[in-house]
């Protein structure tokens, strides 16, 4: 698969900080390469981890699952995990699963990257 | 339920499948007048439902059949209609009062999929299929009541101009 396709990007806009960015919805089909690039950014013993969400229009609890496990992964390193540019429709996913009081969510990843 | 259905889907238990399906019923949901929101979330709770079949019910075999059917439901002057949705398989048989939602103060990965589907849904009816599977009936009440979709509408999409008002379920 050439590099563009990849369904999920990662890249260190920083020392330190790890950027994961899925490009397409996370469903049960999906959330396996989205779990494997969070292991791989975290064994990269990061500050900090980002989770760019801008270009996800849909995500379903397995996504969420692989969210709380890279959370519980994180908090176990100590590096923070931040989720960045989430559109209202996956907002009103993790309000319903009631994890939007887990995570810390903000705009942007610039703003990720300053908090 | 003897009503023939208004859109009968078979599929099969692959998670590739999964956003043909969401995109369908948030479609159809959209033509019975829910907003985009509720279009969204009610795609969502088929979604999770068929990823329980998948996961739980076939063990992820990934060749095992599922069926999604849809109903409108009418309103009236007590009810403000809505759209039923019935999603049927030849799984592994549980209990349907052992299909429950788990306690969320305890965050960990997975076991959200029915609480999301009970949160969304109005109404939610697990049952046994004869002599195999497992039948899930799913109601989601429309915000108004529905009405059929207006003539500009349908010049925009002929492909769903086959809807009709009479027939539908209560």
């Amino acid at each position: 698969m050439p590099e563009s396709d990849a369904i999920v990007e990662v890249h260190s806009p920083r020392t330190g900080i790890m950027v994961v960015a899925p490009k397409s919805d996370v469903d049960l089909s999906r959330s396996p390469e989205l779990r494997q690039a969070l292991r791989e950014a975290s064994d990269r013993r990061p500050d900090r981890l980002i989770v760019d969400l801008a270009e996800v229009g849909y995500m379903d609890s397995s996504g969420l699952a692989t969210l709380v496990e890279a959370m519980r992964t994180a908090k176990s390193t100590g590096a923070p995990l931040i989720l960045a540019s989430m559109n209202q429709k996956v907002r009103a996913i993790f309000e319903i699963a009631r994890l939007d009081q887990f995570f810390t969510i903000v705009d942007s990843v610039d703003a990720a990257l300053s908090v | 339920m003897t009503q023939r259905p208004h859109i009968k889907l078979e599929l099969i238990s692959d998670p590739t499948y999964l956003c043909g399906a969401r995109e369908l019923v948030a479609s159809i949901s959209r033509r019975l007048g829910f907003e985009d929101m509720d279009c969204s979330k009610i795609a969502l709770a088929v979604d999770e439902a068929l990823c329980n079949v998948i996961r739980h019910g076939y063990n992820r075999a990934m060749d095992r059949p599922i069926w999604i059917s849809v109903w409108p439901v009418d309103g009236d002057a007590a009810s403000p209609g809505g759209i039923r949705i019935v999603i049927e398989d030849e799984a592994r048989q549980v209990e349907p009062d052992k299909v429950k939602s788990r306690d969320l103060d305890d965050v960990r990965p997975g076991g959200l999929g029915v609480h999301i589907i009970r949160e969304v849904m109005d109404e939610v009816v697990y049952e046994k299929r004869t002599p195999v599977g497992m039948r899930l009936t799913m109601v989601k009440k429309a915000p108004r009541p529905v009405e059929p979709p207006a003539l500009s509408e349908k010049r925009c999409c002929p492909t769903v101009m086959t809807e009709r008002a009479p027939g539908r379920v209560r």
